[in-house]
């Protein structure tokens, strides 16, 4: 049985102007041992789907859908089955957990504090796993007397990780875990994620807009736009042969050192990440998209298989549609910066 | 060849460099006596050619964000100099105005870099209205706005910041320094904060700004990618020293100093060769190690192949010389670089 | 890495104005529209407009008042009434120990209080704003120096402070305002030192720094902008606290002694005994004027904060 199964979920949020819709339509499935990589950019659902999974989502946001987690029904669940199963069953590093610590407590004692709101167990018996916590996270357990301030922005992401840990969830969500830190504490910190993976068992889902982090650290990879999948796959091949438009510019954006293509041309899209609020309809992308033809803008999506055989590769593009892969393989390069498409105003 | 005359070497451009720090240290004192001095620079020569794009890069803590504010003038020096076309920069605020027309920032987080209350237009107009600069206030800001890639730009005029997205702001942080017409640009993480797909756009007007305009930029980042990306020359930092400087493609081909090669290793790939992931984070600038700043922390040294090469007792007990001219390609290790090699045992170094 | 927050498309200009105008008259009309949007959202709160309207109608009166009670029924010698009598029709809140229309003195004595409330707000709005701008913006030795000086002023207790320069500088109006000005201004300083703190270490600051400004230039344009709000909430209350403070001051005694404030009727009537002979419309309208003032302006002050405040807004 899988460890996280979502199907179809949509999540929308209420406001002033009606309802926004932050995911539309999303399946994932994740087993245990497994690592999956969450690739997307701003406004593209992915922290509401993080959110989603343990319905960690603001009052009056409406969802539709279920996701399964261990079997369960986690949209279903009342309320005090709910907060059973929060942190024991699955859990989270925020994006921006580093700075989620309170600044005037101890870092141990807030560890404790998670391991103590879902059981029984005495102060003593808390240090104690959260010292083996800490080591489990590559820090000497006498750190849980620091106070946040008194530890780097690697130390404190640790920390993060050992507090997510600290109920044996089997599942451990990972908002842009890396993304404010240095490339050499990234490295480290995706190794840890990797061994605690191997060693404990975990699903792991990475969720980041750098493409290449991915494809270094998850087995397969699925990309997120304007509320959708847009391609999902092994990740080795979706990073070197992406069959969606979007995947190739995110997978360009980073660069590989050495590669003389990206030499002195720096790759990217026209355009920004789309508004929720304010969606193009059709394929979202199409605006964006250096290969987009007349029916992308009225196109019904769905995820068409790429690649050949039982690879699991699939992407919701018209040319994979089609069955012609080599019009998004072989784009043209789009010039950016002056060149480029005007600006949406 | 040793490298000990002050005066720059003759670069292959023929070019007198516009920008050239000489010796440079920033120490953040201590308060009235408690704790000590972080060394943030700690000797630091640089040159930046018209035209040409230099990209610093090093983790945070190395010091090249102290390194950006004092070629601004926004930090002052503790020793040493920034020149600006041979010239050093004054101390003063008053003295450093001129300066500023030449040398324009561009800060790492758009957000914050824009007055929430200023529209755009006022945001842009601010440089000119601080210097008087004369001219049509509005044909000026509609230029650099233009030459920033927002167009049509009388558009964006009366938008506020917070009605933009993040790689638009970039644009108009970008186009509030080009309104001056500088000679040059320190970029300060430029992309970082910016969604991937909007990176590589900024990346290319900034690209584009020294093809047409004859900019020359310095860029501070963490990200080795960036300076494959744009830039000619590249100056890795470690805790306050340049430790490898060279043309870009030379020092990413063929890193000599460990602490580069560590970084490349590390950089997200499909398929790498094992990655030298170093253990625990740079050491506070207030405690330098002695001897190579780096040796606690070196994979040469822990391998043993200092130990082979017969250097490792200056690993750990000499400290390794400032590196000085720009022509070529060198690293600050007793190891990898030959001339560094010889030239620490005749200097009393730092 | 934050969406863009569209409230509203970016030509949405009054659609009288004519689209050939420049810049600056422009950004004139958008900012003239964000007052309107200010005023609409203020006038959401309940208790801000009702506070606006008790604050409104004082204020009018206080104007107003020699219109339609002439300043003679102030004057002692001509008082017409019985001394201490209780309200009645020709005198509808009743007469002080003089003679004189009890309602008179109040509606007057608005004016007494009103101006050396505003007055004094004035001077200590001022002082602690420089005062807390300069801090802030500064820093370092200037901070510490000017913060040394608030916290003398803040420890020293107000009442005696007062008393002590209310007797050496003489009663009058002026030297009264001055006196509870000099001596409220700390707590402004200090919530604008905050918040010029706050704001000079934003990179903003930082980006105009290295365009060249100067220091005025960071000060008028940049952080006065982002902490007039601040100060716009903070006067408000202290004009109540200066209604108070004039209304302690004239009620021991220090007040201006030719001209009637609420204070110094309370002062009167405590000391010709109003209490002890029952006299209670002697008493009660002056302290419920205080209290109805004082209330307005902390209502409006509140309502000011949710507006200025998004943050407040929706609790």
């Amino acid at each position: 049985m899988a460890v996280l199964e979502v199907r179809d979920l949509t999540v929308s949020y209420p406001t002033r102007a009606g309802s926004v819709p932050a995911v539309r339509g999303v399946d994932l499935t994740l087993d245990a041992g497994e690592t999956l990589g969450l690739a997307g950019e701003s406004g593209c659902g992915k922290s509401t789907m993080a959110a989603a999974v343990l319905r960690l989502l603001p009052p009056g946001t409406r969802t539709g859908g279920s996701v399964l987690l261990e079997g369960e029904d986690v949209l279903a669940m009342r309320p005090g089955r709910l907060r059973a199963v929060r942190w024991t069953e699955a859990a989270i590093v925020f994006q921006g957990a580093m700075h989620a610590l309170n600044p005037v407590r101890r870092v141990g004692d807030q560890i404790a504090e998670a391991i103590q709101l879902h059981g029984k167990v005495g102060d003593k018996q808390a240090a104690t796993r959260v010292g083996e916590l800490l080591e489990q996270v590559g820090l000497p357990a006498r750190r849980a007397a620091s106070y946040p301030h008194e530890l780097s922005g690697g130390q404190r992401q640790r920390v993060m990780i050992a507090m997510a840990l600290a109920c044996t969830p089997r599942l451990l969500i990972a908002d842009e875990p890396t993304t404010a830190l240095d490339v050499m504490v990234q490295a480290q910190v995706l190794a840890l994620l990797e061994e605690l993976g191997r060693e404990l068992g975990l699903a792991l889902l990475l969720i980041t807009h750098d493409l290449s982090v991915l494809a270094a650290t998850c087995e397969r990879i699925a990309v997120m736009y304007a509320g959708r999948i847009v391609e999902e796959g092994p990740a080795d091949k979706v990073f070197e042969a992406p069959a969606h438009p979007y995947t190739r510019a995110l997978a360009e954006a980073f660069p590989t050192i050495g590669d003389r293509a990206s030499r002195r041309n720096p790759h990217g899209l026209g355009g920004d990440p789309p508004d929720p609020r304010d969606l193009p309809g059709g394929c979202d992308f199409h605006p964006r998209c250096p290969v987009s033809i007349a029916a992308c803008p009225t196109l019904e999506l769905q995820l068409w298989p790429a690649g050949p055989g039982p690879s699991g590769r699939r992407a919701a593009c018209v040319h994979v549609r089609d069955g012609r892969p080599e019009l998004v393989r072989e784009a043209p390069v789009v010039p950016v910066g002056e060149d480029a498409p005007a600006h949406r105003g | 060849m040793t490298a000990t005359q002050p005066a720059p070497a003759a670069s292959p451009a023929g070019q007198e460099p516009i920008l050239e720090v000489r010796d440079l240290h920033v120490h953040f004192g201590a308060r009235r006596g408690r704790g000590s001095t972080a060394r943030a620079v700690d000797g630091v020569d640089l040159q930046v050619r018209p035209g040409e794009i230099v990209a610093l890069a090093g983790e945070s803590g190395c010091g090249k964000t102290s390194l950006a504010r004092a070629v601004l003038g926004l930090v002052e020096p503790t020793s040493g100099q920034v020149l600006y076309r041979g010239k050093p920069l004054g101390r003063a605020q008053r003295a450093l105005k001129p300066y500023r027309r030449e040398v324009q920032l561009v800060l790492q987080d758009p957000t914050g870099a824009l007055n929430p209350r200023q529209s755009v237009y006022e945001s842009v107009a601010e440089g000119l209205r601080i210097h008087g600069v004369k001219g049509d206030e509005e044909t000026l800001v509609a230029d650099a706005l233009a030459r920033s890639g927002l167009r049509p730009p009388r558009r964006f005029f009366l938008a506020y910041p917070h009605e933009l997205s993040g790689g638009q702001r970039q644009r108009v942080v970008i186009a509030g320094a080009l309104a001056l017409e500088p000679a040059m640009l320190v970029a300060d993480e430029p992309v970082s904060s910016l969604d991937a797909s909007v990176r590589g756009e900024i990346l290319a007007l900034l690209l584009g700004l020294v093809r047409d305009l004859g900019l020359s930029i310095l860029v501070v980042t963490h990200d080795l990618g960036l300076a494959w990306n744009i830039a000619d020359r590249l100056a890795v930092m470690y805790l306050g020293r340049i430790v490898e400087q060279g043309p870009t493609e030379t020092v990413l081909a063929d890193p000599r100093h460990p602490y580069t090669r560590a970084l490349l290793s590390v950089v997200p790939e499909v398929r790498h060769a094992a990655p030298q992931i170093l253990s625990g984070e740079p050491p506070d600038p207030t405690r330098i190690p002695g001897g190579c700043r780096f040796h606690p922390r070196c994979p040469a040294l822990a391998s043993g192949a200092a130990a082979e090469a017969g250097v490792d007792d200056r690993c750990r007990g000499e400290p390794v010389p400032v590196l000085r001219g720009v022509a070529e390609h060198h690293a600050a290790c007793f190891l990898t670089d030959e001339s560094v090699r010889k030239e620490g045992g005749s200097r009393v170094g730092r | 890495m934050t969406q863009p927050v569209t409230s509203e498309p970016i030509e949405a200009l009054p659609p009288s104005l004519p689209p050939q105008l420049s810049p600056r008259a422009i950004a004139r009309a958008r900012r003239r529209q964000a007052a309107a949007r200010a005023w609409r959202e203020y006038r959401r709160s309940l208790e801000g407009m009702i506070g606006l309207g008790i604050l409104v109608l004082f204020v009018a009166v206080a104007i107003f008042v020699p219109l339609f009670i002439p300043s003679s029924e102030l004057d002692v010698t001509r008082a017409t009434g019985t001394p201490f009598s209780p309200p009645s029709a020709g005198f509808p809140l009743g007469t002080d120990e003089s003679g004189r229309s009890v309602l008179a003195l109040t509606l007057w004595g608005s004016r007494v209080s009103l101006l050396v409330g505003f007055l004094a707000t004035v001077i200590s709005v001022v002082i602690g704003s420089v005062v807390g701008i300069v801090a802030g913006h500064f820093g370092r030795w200037t901070d510490s120096v000017l913060m040394r000086v608030t916290d003398w002023f803040l420890v020293i207790p107000f009442l005696p402070l007062a008393i002590v320069l209310a007797t050496v500088l003489g009663p009058s109006l002026a030297n009264i305002a001055f006196v509870i000005g000099i001596t409220s201004w700390p707590g402004t300083a200090r919530i604008v030192r905050a918040q010029a703190l706050a704001v000079t270490s934003r990179p903003y600051i930082e980006r105009a720094r290295a365009l060249g400004a100067g220091d005025w230039h960071l000060i008028t344009r940049h952080i006065l902008p982002n902490v007039v709000p601040l100060i716009f909430a903070n006067t408000v209350l202290i004009v109540a606290v200066a209604i108070l403070s004039e209304t302690t001051l004239a009620f021991l005694g220090l007040g201006d002694p030719l001209r009637v404030s609420w204070g110094s009727m309370l002062d009167s009537a405590f000391t010709q005994g109003a209490a002890s002979i029952g006299a209670w419309w002697y008493l009660v309208p002056p302290g419920v004027a205080i209290l109805l003032v004082v209330l307005a302006f902390t209502m409006v002050g509140q309502a000011l904060e949710a507006v200025l405040n998004p943050r407040l807004r929706g609790r």
